[in-house]
C-alpha cells in the first residue's frame, strides 16, 4: 500500500472542504448548474439517466482491506448496497444524493481515498497493471511512477481545463502489457536503458484512444530517462492544452491533434517545449524515487518452497472445479511459493463488475486471511488477491465457492468487459449488461469455455466505446436502427502489446440474434483452428473474416 | 461586506471592485480593491480624464504609442486567452498591468499563457483576469501567475476571497512557487 503522509492527507481533507462549500453554494443557488458541472465532474460526480453517479479513484487499482470495507459501508449507507468496478480502476456508485456527497468524500478521506479528477476535462486517475509488484515478467514495479504522476497531476493548475479528458497508463512489464497503454492518451512503458540494461527508463506513447475515433498510440519518445518523467509529461500536456481543438468535443482528444499534425510534427513541438524545462526544477532525484518507493509497504512475505509444481498439480488434478479455477484465475508470483488470484466479478447472469456490500466485506476478509490485506482492481473489472500462499489455494477456492465468487472464467470469453449501457447511461443506444448476461448463460459449458482458451469480449452500448469494443478480440457495439437495438460484431481487436483495432464483420444483428452470432463465431474458430495452441486472435489474423462471414451471413435469409 | 459583488454598492462610473493579491507568493494575502483601470476596445475613445489608467489591445498600444506616452495616467495591455505567448511576451514586457480575457471558464488556454508569461518571459507586473472569471477558478489562476481578478458580473467577492485559499499545499511547481513539493518538503 502507498501510505499517505501529512501533505497527502491535508490535500484530500481540503478538497472535501472545498467541495462541501461548492455543494452548499449550488444548493443555495449562488452557482448555476452550468458553473457547477465541471466542479462536480472533477470530483467524479456525473449526472446519469436516473440519478447522480459518483466515481471514486482507486489509484493504480490498489486497495487495502480497510478501504474495501469503507467502500462497502458507503454502498450500504448512501447507495443501494452495491458498487460497480469500472474499466479504469475506479469504483462507481449509481445512486448517491448530491447533499450526501461531501459526507461520502469525508468518509473516503478517512481511509486515504478520494474522487479527485475521476471525471472532467483534466488528467484522470493513472492506471496500471493489476499484477504490478508481483508479476514475474515485470522489470520494475510501475506503481511508484503512477504515484509520482498522481501527485504531479493532482490539482495541476495549468491543466484543469484541457480540451478534453486525459488518461495516462503505465506498465512495468516490457513484453506483457496488461494496462492497455496503447489505447491511452499517454502510455508509458518501462523499458531497459539501451546503454545500460541494469538501468531503466520509459518509452512514451501518445495519442491512443477508443471512443468515436479509435487510434493506437504512436511512439513520441523511444527512450526517456526516468528523472525526466514529469518534465516530459508537462511538455506534452502544454502542447495539448495550447493546441488541442476546442470547437468540437468529438475532435478534442489528443489523438486527433496527433493525427492532424502527424506524430513527427507533434513530437517536434513537444521536444521544443521540453527543451525549455527539462533541466529545471522538475527533474526527479533518486531520493524522490526512494521516498515514494518506501511509502509503498511491501508485504512481509514468508520464505516458502517454490510452488510451481504444486500449482501445476492442482491445475491437472482430479478436482476439476479447482483445476479449472487454478488454470484460469491463478498466475505465478515473483516471490517463490506465492500466487496471484483473480476473483471474477462476472458470475453467470450478473452485471460485469458489480459487487454487493456483503461481497466486498467478504473479499476484504479473504484478503486479510490469505493476502496481507491487499486487493487490486483489474481493468477487466475483476478483483485480484495478489499475494496468496499457493499451498492455501484449495482452501481459498473452497471459500470462494461458498460465496459464489469462484467463477473460473478469467481471460475467457465470458470474462466480458461491458459499459453500463442503456440501463444506466443517457448516451447509450442499446443495452450492454443484458447481452453480457445472455452470452454468459449461453456459454455455460465450462469445458467448452476452457477449450476456447483466452478470448476477450467487449461490449459498448454506443460509439463512445466505454466498453472498449474496438480492442476486444470480439467486440460488440450497440446501435440504434429506427428505434430498435441492434448490435455490430467486430473481430480482431487487442489492447495488449500486439494492439490492434477490431473490424466490423458485416451487417448488425438484432438483439435476439446477437448471442447466437457470438456462439457461431466461437464455433467457426473451434472448427478452423490448427490446434488448441492457436489462440482465437491468431486464428482471426491468419484466416481472416471469410470463414466467419460464411458461417454467420451465408445462412441468413436475404 | 456580505456577499458584495463587483458592482455593489454604486461606485462612480467606470470603477469596479476587484480581488487583488498583495504578491505572487502562495501565502500572499488577497484583498478587495476599488479599481479604476479602463479597458478600451479599439473603437472606444480615450477617457477625458487624462490621469485614468487604461488597458488597450496590443495592436492599439503599438498604433497609439505616441498618444499613450503623452497621457499622464499609466497604461497596460489586454490579451485574449488564446493569444500565443511567443507573439506577445516581448511586446508587454515592463508594463505595469497585463489583463487576459477568459472567454469561457472551461477554455483553459489562458492558464498556459499566464504561466509562460511569468515563468518563461519574466513578466513582473500585475497579471489580471477578466471575462468569465468565476470564484472556483481563482486558486488555479493564482498558481498560474495571476495577481488580480475582475470577477464576472454578479459573483461574490467574499466567496472569491475564500476560494483563493482552497489549498494550503501543492504538489507541483507553478508560477507562485516554482519548486515542486519534492524539492521543498519539510516532513
Amino acid at each position: 500500500m502507498y501510505r499517505y503522509d501529512a501533505y497527502d492527507q491535508r490535500l484530500i481533507d481540503e478538497r472535501t472542504a472545498q467541495f462541501r462549500d461548492q455543494v452548499a453554494r449550488r444548493l443555495s443557488g449562488e452557482i448555476s448548474e452550468a458553473e457547477f458541472k465541471p466542479l462536480r465532474l472533477q470530483n467524479g460526480l456525473y449526472m446519469q439517466l436516473h440519478a447522480y453517479m459518483l466515481r471514486v479513484a482507486i489509484p493504480y487499482g490498489l486497495l487495502s482491506s480497510d478501504q474495501l470495507r469503507k467502500l462497502a459501508e458507503i454502498a450500504r449507507k448512501y447507495d443501494r448496497g452495491y458498487a460497480h468496478f469500472s474499466t479504469r480502476q475506479n469504483v462507481q456508485y449509481n445512486w448517491p444524493r448530491l447533499q450526501d456527497v461531501p459526507e461520502i468524500l469525508a468518509e473516503l478521506a478517512t481511509v486515504q481515498m478520494h474522487a479527485i479528477q475521476t471525471s472532467g476535462n483534466c488528467i484522470r486517475n493513472t492506471t496500471s497493471d493489476q499484477f504490478a509488484g508481483v508479476a514475474r515478467d515485470e522489470l520494475v514495479d510501475p506503481r511508484i511512477y503512477c504515484e509520482i504522476i498522481r501527485q504531479w497531476s493532482t490539482f495541476h493548475p495549468e491543466f484543469a481545463f484541457l480540451p478534453r479528458k486525459f488518461k495516462i497508463a503505465v506498465t512495468g512489464a516490457p513484453t506483457a502489457d496488461r494496462a492497455a497503454v496503447r489505447v491511452h492518451d499517454i502510455g508509458i512503458r518501462v523499458i531497459p536503458s539501451p546503454e545500460d540494461p541494469s538501468n531503466h527508463g520509459f518509452e512514451v506513447l501518445v495519442g491512443g484512444g477508443l471512443g468515436r475515433t479509435p487510434r493506437i498510440a504512436e511512439v513520441c519518445r523511444s527512450y526517456l530517462e526516468r528523472e525526466d518523467l514529469l518534465s516530459y509529461l508537462e511538455a506534452i500536456l502544454r502542447v495539448y492544452n495550447r493546441n488541442g481543438r476546442r470547437d468540437n468535443k468529438y475532435k478534442a482528444r489528443i489523438k486527433i491533434l496527433v493525427g492532424a499534425l502527424g506524430i513527427d510534427s507533434f513530437r517536434e513541438q513537444v521536444e521544443a517545449e521540453w527543451a525549455q524545462i527539462r533541466d529545471g526544477v522538475m527533474k526527479l532525484s533518486d531520493e524522490e524515487f526512494e521516498r515514494v518507493s518506501t511509502a509503498f509497504e511491501t508485504p512481509a512475505y514468508a520464505t516458502l518452497e517454490p510452488s510451481d509444481d504444486f500449482v501445476a498439480g492442482l491445475r491437472l488434478g482430479k478436482d476439476r472445479a479447482l483445476g479449472r479455477w487454478v488454470a484460469s484465475n491463478v498466475v505465478g508470483h515473483k516471490v517463490p511459493g506465492y500466487s496471484a488470484v483473480t476473483i471474477s466479478l462476472k458470475p453467470k447472469g450478473k452485471p460485469p463488475g458489480d459487487a454487493t456490500d456483503e461481497q466486498m466485506e467478504l473479499i476484504a476478509e479473504l484478503a486479510d486471511d490469505y493476502g496481507f490485506g491487499r486487493i487490486v482492481v483489474a481493468h477487466e473489472q475483476n478483483l485480484v488477491l495478489p499475494d496468496v500462499d499457493s499451498r492455501r489455494l484449495p482452501e481459498l477456492h473452497a471459500r470462494l465457492t461458498q460465496l459464489d465468487l469462484a467463477e473460473p472464467n478469467v481471460g475467457k470469453v465470458t470474462d466480458i468487459i461491458a459499459c453500463p449501457g442503456l440501463d444506466y447511461c443517457n448516451l447509450a443506444n442499446a443495452r450492454s449488461i443484458p447481452v453480457a448476461t445472455r452470452i454468459g448463460q449461453r456459454l455455460d459449458d465450462l469445458d467448452y469455455l476452457h477449450d476456447l482458451g483466452d478470448i476477450s469480449l467487449n461490449i459498448s452500448g454506443c460509439i463512445n466505446a466505454c466498453g472498449h469494443h474496438h480492442v476486444g478480440n470480439i467486440g460488440i457495439l450497440g446501435i440504434d436502427k429506427q428505434g430498435e437495438e441492434y448490435y455490430q460484431l467486430m473481430l480482431g481487436g487487442s489492447a495488449s502489446d500486439d494492439a490492434s483495432l477490431g473490424k466490423i464483420l458485416g451487417p448488425a444483428f438484432p438483439s435476439d440474434e446477437i448471442v447466437e452470432a457470438v456462439a457461431n463465431v466461437l464455433e467457426t474458430y473451434i472448427r478452423g483452428r490448427e490446434s488448441a495452441d492457436e489462440r482465437f486472435l491468431d486464428y482471426v489474423r491468419r484466416a481472416g473474416f471469410a470463414p466467419f462471414k460464411e458461417r454467420l451471413y451465408d445462412q441468413r435469409p436475404a | 461586506m456580505t456577499n458584495a459583488q463587483p458592482e455593489t454598492p454604486e461606485l462612480h462610473p467606470g470603477a469596479r471592485r476587484i480581488v487583488r493579491l498583495r504578491g505572487l507568493e502562495p501565502d500572499a494575502k488577497a484583498e478587495v480593491a476599488i479599481d479604476h483601470w479602463q479597458r478600451l476596445t479599439d473603437d472606444d475613445p480615450y477617457p477625458s480624464l487624462d490621469a485614468l489608467p487604461v488597458l488597450v489591445s496590443i495592436e492599439r498600444a503599438e498604433a497609439d504609442a505616441e498618444t499613450l506616452r503623452a497621457r499622464s495616467g499609466p497604461w497596460g495591455v489586454w490579451l485574449r486567452g488564446d493569444d500565443e505567448v511567443e507573439a506577445v511576451a516581448e511586446r508587454v514586457r515592463g508594463l505595469p498591468v497585463v489583463a487576459i480575457e477568459v472567454p469561457k471558464f472551461t477554455d483553459g488556454r489562458h492558464f498556459s499563457l499566464a504561466r509562460l508569461l511569468r515563468d518563461r518571459y519574466g513578466f513582473a507586473g500585475e497579471l489580471r483576469a477578466f471575462g468569465d472569471v468565476l470564484p472556483d477558478q481563482l486558486f488555479y489562476m493564482r498558481r498560474c501567475g495571476y495577481t488580480a481578478f475582475e470577477l464576472a458580473p454578479g459573483k461574490s467577492l467574499d466567496t472569491a476571497l475564500r476560494t483563493l485559499e482552497a489549498f494550503s499545499v501543492s504538489y507541483q511547481g507553478a508560477a507562485d512557487e516554482r519548486r515542486p513539493l519534492y524539492r521543498r518538503r519539510e516532513i
